[in-house]
Order: C-alpha cells, then sequence, then structure tokens
C-alpha cells in the first residue's frame, strides 16, 4: 500500500527549509496555551473570592517573609491547605484564593517535607516557635529541619523596607504613602518598642475592616532593636489568621468554584 | 600610500563588539559595587566586574599573542566551544550531584549534616543549590555544547557570530556562579527553578537572546536544503525558554543596587504562571533539548537513519503544543480555579501520546542495530536513557489524574518522579552525549576504556533504582499516613510520625544517589584519559600486533 503521504507531511518542508518559518510557528505553537490558560485569571472576577480581613503584611510581616523566602522555607513548607478531609483535620480552614492575593509571589510551596504552614499562626507560642527555629531536635527530637540559631540576635536590616513596599504598591499591594513613610517606626512599635502603636493599628485596620487585625508584642522576647527572629516569628504568627471566618460563608453559592 | 597594517591589529568585527558589552558590564558593575545596598549585590557586582575585566584581558591576550590574523575561518568548524562545553557539563555535573548527596544526608541524618553556625550549609539554600546546578549548570551545559556541535554538523558549516558563541559560554558559565553564590547568600525569588534575583535574570536573558541568534544565524547559512529534526528540538527549546524565563521573572527590584525583587504576579496569578514555567522548563529544557540529543546522537552512535520522519513531525509538533498546557497539574486542589486544574490534568494525560512518540522513533532508530546494545556500552546508556524517558512520561499522566495526585502532591513520590526522569533520562542521554562528543571532538579512535563505560552504566542504574524505588516507597507511605484515619474517626498519625517513617528510605535514596555519583567520577576519569589519547595498560602491551581472533 503506497498511499499518497498526507497534506501535513507534503507541505511540512515549508518549516524545514526557512528558518524564520520554523522559528514564527513555533513561537505561535508555544503561546497558545499559556494565553488561554493564564489570561482569564487577571480578569475573571470569580479567580478570588470577596472576603473580609485581608490586609497587606506590616514591615514586620514582610520583613519577617523576606527572611522565610531568603532561608527557602517554601522549599519544605507548603502554605496551601487542600479541601481533602484529613488535611482541614490536620491544618484548618481550606486555603482561599484571596488569602495569598498579596504574596508577591505566592508561597503555596511543592513539598511537605515538613507539615504546612497555611495557618500557623496562633497555633504555637511565640516561645515555642523562637526555640523550635533555634534548635529543633529540642522540641521535636525526631525533626530533620535544619537549625536557625543564628536569627536570634542578629539586627533586623529594615533600611530597604520601605523602597520594597513602595515596589509591592507599584504592583497593587494597597499600602498608603503614610504606611510606607512610617515603615521602619512601624516595624519597632510591632515589635514592642516604645513606637506610635496606634498608628500602626488604624492604618491596617482601615484596609482589613478588623479591629485587632494587627499584633503587637516582643516577638523574640528580647528587649532592644528587632531581630531576624522577631520578623520571622511575626510572620509566622500572622499566617492564616487574616481572613475572619466567623464571617466567610464557605458553601454559599458564590464562593464555590 | 595605504600604510601597512599589521595583520593582527585589526580587530574581528564580533570580537570588537564583545568586548564593548563587555566593557559595559564593567562599567555598570563597578556602580553596583560602588552603589550597593546590601552585601549580597556588592558581592553580585564585584563578581560581574571581575569576570568582565577578565573576559577584556582575555579578549585582548588572544587578539594580541601570536603572528597569524585572529579571524574565524568560515571553512572550519567551532570546535573549541564545544571542548569547553564538555567539560563545563563534566564539572557542573560533579558539582550538582554531590550538592544532591549532601542534602538527601541531612535530610537522613540531620544532626550529623546541619551546621547552626553556617547557615548558608542548610537544607533550604542547598536545595536550590542542588536543583540549578544539575538542570541548568550541568543539563544547560550540557544543551549549549551539544546544540553549538550538531548545529554545525548537520548545517554543514561553521557556528555562526564569531566570538559571540564563547560570549553565550562564558556568559552561561557567568550567570550560574551568580546564581549558585546567590543561594548560598540567600539571594532568592522562592520560585522554584527560577530562584535568581532580578539583576542575574537579566544577564541570563541577554546570554540567552545572543544563544537563540547564534543558533538562527547559523541555521541560516546550512548548506543542506533541509533543517534536520534535531535542530527543530533544539530551536523549540531555545526559544520557549526565553518566552517562559521573561514572563515568569517579571518583578520589580526594591532599588537598583539592592538585590530583593517583588514578583509582579501574586497569588494565583502568580502561582499558575510559575507552574506554567515550572513544567515547561522540565518540557522544553529537560525533554525538547534532550530529545534534541536524542535525535543526533542514537542515529549517529548507531550508524542507522532516524526510524520515522512522520513521527518525528507528528510528536514534535504536538509535544510542543501540549507542554505548555501541563502546569496547573501542580495545583491540583488549589486556590486556582477548578477549569484551569481539569484543563492541565487533560493536556497532561494527553501529552504521554507525543511523548511515547519520541521514544518510539529513538528506540526504534536501533532496528538493524540491536547488537550495538551488547557490544557498545555507550548505546546502551543513550538506550536506557530512552527507556526511563518513556518510563517517567508515563508516571508524569498518572500522577497528574487529579485523584491520584492528592495522594503524591507534597510527597517524596514528586521527588522520585522527578529523579526518574533527571536521573535516568536527562543524566544518562547526557552520559552517552558526551561519552560520543569527547571521543569525536578530541578524535580518538575509541574511548579510553569501555569497560569503565560497563562499570559507569551499573554502577549509576543501580543508583537510579535504588533512589526511585525508595522515594515511591516514602512517597505513597507518607500519602497514606497523612490521610490515615482510626476507628474513632480521628487522624492516626502525627506529622512528625509520618517524618521518622521514612528513615529507612532515606538512607537508601542517599545510597543511590552516591551511587550515582561514583559512576560519574568514574566517567570523568574515563574522558580526561580519552581527551588525552591514554591507551590502557593491556593494550599497550599487546602493541599494535594483530590479534588473533576467534572463528565465529
Amino acid at each position: 500500500m503506497a498511499a499518497r503521504p498526507g497534506w501535513l507531511f507534503r507541505n511540512h518542508k515549508v518549516f524545514e527549509k526557512h528558518s524564520y518559518i520554523l522559528l514564527i510557528g513555533i513561537l505561535i505553537v508555544v503561546a497558545i496555551g499559556g494565553l488561554i490558560e493564564i489570561t482569564p485569571l487577571f480578569y475573571l472576577k470569580s479567580t478570588i473570592e470577596k472576603v473580609e480581613g485581608m490586609r497587606p503584611y506590616t514591615p514586620l510581616e514582610l520583613a519577617g517573609q523576606n527572611i522565610y523566602i531568603r532561608e527557602g522555607c517554601n522549599v519544605c513548607h507548603s502554605q496551601m491547605i487542600r479541601p481533602l478531609r484529613d488535611e482541614v483535620e490536620r491544618y484548618g480552614h481550606y486555603s482561599l484564593a484571596a488569602e495569598s492575593m498579596y504574596d508577591h509571589p505566592f508561597q503555596w510551596g511543592s513539598k511537605r517535607t515538613g507539615p504546612d504552614l497555611a495557618r500557623v499562626g496562633g497555633k504555637y507560642s511565640d516561645e515555642w516557635q523562637k526555640q523550635h527555629l533555634i534548635d529543633p531536635r529540642s522540641l521535636v527530637p525526631e525533626s530533620i529541619m535544619p537549625p536557625y540559631a543564628f536569627l536570634q540576635g542578629r539586627p533586623l536590616d529594615l533600611s530597604t523596607i520601605a523602597d520594597g513596599m513602595k515596589a509591592l504598591k507599584l504592583e497593587g499591594v494597597p499600602y498608603t504613602d503614610a504606611m510606607i513613610k512610617r515603615a521602619t517606626d512601624d516595624a519597632y512599635a510591632q515589635a514592642g518598642e516604645d513606637y506610635d502603636v496606634e498608628a500602626l493599628r488604624k492604618d491596617y485596620a482601615a484596609i482589613s475592616g478588623r479591629e485587632n487585625g494587627v499584633v503587637v508584642r516582643d516577638f523574640d522576647g528580647e528587649r532592644g532593636d528587632p531581630s531576624e527572629l522577631d520578623a520571622l516569628i511575626a510572620y509566622l504568627q500572622v499566617l492564616g489568621t487574616m481572613v475572619d471566618f466567623s464571617t466567610y460563608q464557605a458553601e454559599d453559592l458564590s464562593n464555590r468554584r | 600610500m595605504v600604510p601597512q597594517v599589521a595583520p593582527s591589529s585589526r580587530i574581528e568585527a564580533s570580537t570588537f563588539a564583545v568586548g564593548i558589552v563587555l566593557m559595559f558590564v564593567l562599567f555598570i558593575a563597578l556602580g553596583g559595587v560602588a552603589t550597593a545596598a546590601d552585601s549580597s549585590f556588592r558581592v553580585h557586582s564585584l563578581i560581574f566586574a571581575i569576570a568582565a575585566f577578565a573576559g577584556l584581558a582575555g579578549l585582548l591576550g588572544w587578539h594580541e599573542a601570536g603572528d597569524v590574523p585572529r579571524t574565524f575561518d568560515p571553512s572550519r568548524y567551532e570546535e573549541g566551544v564545544v571542548k569547553a562545553g564538555v567539560i563545563a557539563t563534566m564539572f557542573w555535573g560533579i558539582a550538582g550531584f554531590t550538592a544532591g548527596l549532601l542534602i538527601a544526608l541531612q535530610l537522613t541524618w540531620p544532626n550529623l549534616f546541619y551546621f547552626p553556625d553556617l547557615g548558608w550549609t542548610n537544607f533550604g539554600r542547598l536545595r536550590p543549590l542542588h536543583t540549578s546546578a544539575v538542570i541548568f549548570a550541568f543539563g544547560g551545559n550540557a544543551l549549549i555544547a551539544t546544540s553549538f556541535y550538531v548545529v554545525q554538523r548537520t548545517c554543514r558549516t561553521r557556528l555562526a557570530g564569531g566570538m559571540w558563541p564563547w560570549f553565550v559560554f562564558w556568559g552561561y558559565q557567568l550567570f550560574i556562579v551568580v546564581a549558585a553564590t546567590g543561594y548560598l547568600m540567600g539571594v532568592s525569588q522562592s520560585k522554584e527553578y527560577a530562584e535568581p534575583e532580578w539583576y542575574a535574570d537579566a544577564w541570563l536573558t541577554i546570554v540567552w537572546v545572543v544563544y537563540l541568534g547564534v543558533f538562527v544565524a547559523t541555521l541560516l547559512r546550512r548548506k543542506e536544503p533541509h533543517i534536520y529534526v534535531a535542530n527543530w528540538f533544539y530551536l523549540a527549546f531555545i526559544v520557549t525558554i526565553a518566552m517562559l524565563h521573561i514572563v515568569n521573572n517579571l518583578s520589580l527590584p526594591a532599588s537598583l543596587s539592592g538585590s530583593k525583587s517583588y514578583s509582579v504576579f501574586s497569588g494565583v496569578q502568580s502561582a499558575l504562571i510559575q507552574w506554567w514555567y515550572g513544567h515547561n522548563a522540565v518540557g522544553f529544557f529537560l525533554t525538547a533539548g534532550f530529545l534534541a540529543i536524542m535525535y543526533y546522537f542514537i542515529p549517529k552512535r548507531v550508524e542507522r537513519p532516524v526510524w520515522s520522519y512522520r513521527l518525528s513531525i507528528v510528536h514534535f509538533w504536538s509535544l510542543i503544543f501540549i507542554y505548555i498546557w501541563a502546569g496547573p497539574h501542580h495545583l491540583h486542589y488549589t486556590a486556582l480555579p477548578q477549569w484551569a486544574q481539569t484543563l492541565g490534568m487533560t493536556f497532561s494525560i494527553m501529552l504521554w501520546m507525543p511523548s511515547w512518540g519520541g521514544m518510539i522513533n529513538g528506540l526504534m532508530t536501533l532496528s538493524g542495530a540491536w547488537d550495538k546494545l551488547r557490544t557498545d556500552p555507550v548505546v546502551r546508556m543513550l538506550v536506557v536513557s530512552v527507556a526511563f524517558y518513556g518510563m517517567a512520561t508515563f508516571e508524569g499522566p498518572v500522577m497528574s489524574v487529579r485523584e491520584v495526585n492528592a495522594l503524591s502532591h507534597y510527597t517524596d513520590w514528586g521527588i522520585g518522579h522527578v529523579h526518574s526522569g533527571a536521573l535516568g533520562w536527562v543524566g544518562f542521554v547526557t552520559f552517552g552525549a558526551m561519552y560520543c562528543l569527547t571521543q569525536w571532538i578530541w578524535k580518538r579512535q575509541k574511548l579510553y576504556s569501555n569497560n569503565l563505560v560497563e562499570w559507569h552504566f551499573w554502577i549509576a542504574t543501580l543508583g537510579i533504582v535504588l533512589y526511585i524505588t525508595s522515594m515511591w516507597v516514602s512517597g505513597i507511605m507518607e500519602g497514606l499516613m497523612w490521610r490515615a484515619h482510626n476507628s474513632f474517626g480521628f487522624l492516626e498519625y502525627s506529622f512528625i510520625e509520618t517524618v521518622s517513617a521514612k528513615h529507612i528510605s532515606y538512607i537508601i535514596r542517599a545510597t543511590g544517589g552516591g551511587l550515582y555519583l561514583i559512576g560519574a567520577i568514574i566517567m570523568v576519569y574515563n574522558l580526561v584519559r580519552t581527551a588525552r589519547g591514554d591507551v590502557p595498560a593491556d593494550e599497550r602491551r599487546r602493541g599494535s600486533a594483530p590479534t588473533l581472533q576467534p572463528a565465529e
């Protein structure tokens, strides 16, 4: 049977004889999938739920997230609870799209060498977090987590935090000019130093709508300038605590996707 | 009367242009050193400055040395840059495998392999070092070296661009050094397989666009009417990686003199863009590029034509079209809208077919030459790599099914899956190509020792088998333990119980990785002896006298 080759095979030489046609052909073919799959996420309103309580990270928490990223915590810890029975029981309410809307980039992770951290905020005391970061195996003998003792007492570098907030504001995070201007003071205030706590609380409550949405205390338990440990613990303690699940209707039709 | 100009004082155009670029880099990098807002940025500016200075000095020294004019003879192949690529591939391979072994040991014996005072040796910083070293340094150099070799031979022309291929080579090494030192210093965007910060990304973009330019310019001046199939795959790899890299790394630096930047995208959108990138780093870097290697080195080594021209057309276009959609299977059951998850899963399952199209085309190329599996261990390595490709691309679609993914996601199963592709497919096809290239480009009759290739093959294969089986066991076990409920309806296991249950698997995994590293070290020894033109002692003793062969 010597059937005539099909149309594609007869004409494929167009691609094989012209480098630019091959190049453009490839570009078109590989662009389609991403365009169709990704672009709707930017305009479909159903992509991110309407929730109450979300606010941008405070300067101290943002500095904590920077440390979280610097140390590669996301390599072993996810921040994405799936709506599966065991996960909801182990970690809490499944994660909402809205809860990572201010994460540039997302911190969902891809591997649970350690447990999920999406709702670790408030689950353990500051003292526990501090001790566990310094020497994980002193609290959990079979843990395989690296020790982070070097964070203790290391002064937190806040010199670029306001610049970072400016960049985030350009990218759509609703920081106000006042928040950016007060960035360093706010970090000191949140870490329990003698600064204007009310201004900090008021500005972030204006976005979240929650009166006590910012936790203010000396996270590392050591007086003086905020340390890297302060910032990291402040970040861990806010994870998963922003959305007010007493008002959120998970089963509401508009929230089901 | 026109003054006589000594030939060596005329600077060839591309050399001049590279010199100008290096001067710009030096200028900007010195500015970075002076104004750096953080110490990591200062170190990196310094590395850029030193590299640009060394590059300029190298160019000048090369230009001034010798009496012959420094030009690029279009009638000869450019082989120096390929040699350099072979050396770089093996160097970074050993570095990357060693880093992998170290982090495997850290997870096995944390008390021995973590150092509380040396934060930069923690798992979180070394893991991206390992992944980048093996994917981008080992794999990337293999792709650049082989593509430069293959495009010249299949187009029967010298590599275009004169000095520019060397710019691509050294520029890429500079990117690797900046990325690697960045991880150790904690400079990271946290995006997997795209961790380097904005300035490293910008530099890679420049290098990559030049790479594309060199490749296309070489295609344009080919002396063959048709573009060979391997070059379709190389071209798709280069151009798609450019697209993915640029979009995924869009970010705003906090300061132009600081290392920290914030991704333009957030939350859901950043998740899908990251895995659109991440899965296609697999699809185009680790698949299309290495299929190009398969399409040249297997036919060449077994001296048979590619089995089916039509199959190569069908599976090429379908592979590159379908791969792009597969990213959302990394985000099953997450806050990504379900329609996107379903789309990703559907295309991932469809991807099985074009993947196996490539496998079949590679394996069947041995038609009529199957005996070489027995006689040439390099052929065996290449063929086994294709078999692993087939296995990994079957496992992938299975894991992309939502219900399977509910179990496999977040577990060691994913690590095992990646390594069956990485160690078995990418590693072995690269080893095969490097054995060929070293023999061919250093113009040797044969490799120093086929016996050592046998040793490499079996040690590495045993290592892979230990690695992936231990990860299957630990991954499926932990997935089942996480979801186990007792008779009262409560969770059966605490998280830490699932961690300690994996200890034995982790010992086996580290053993497998160690074996793989030993195999690669044997290979390096063999390649060095081959390049030097050494002959094994027992063959030397026999001398050139003909030996009697048994009648067959």
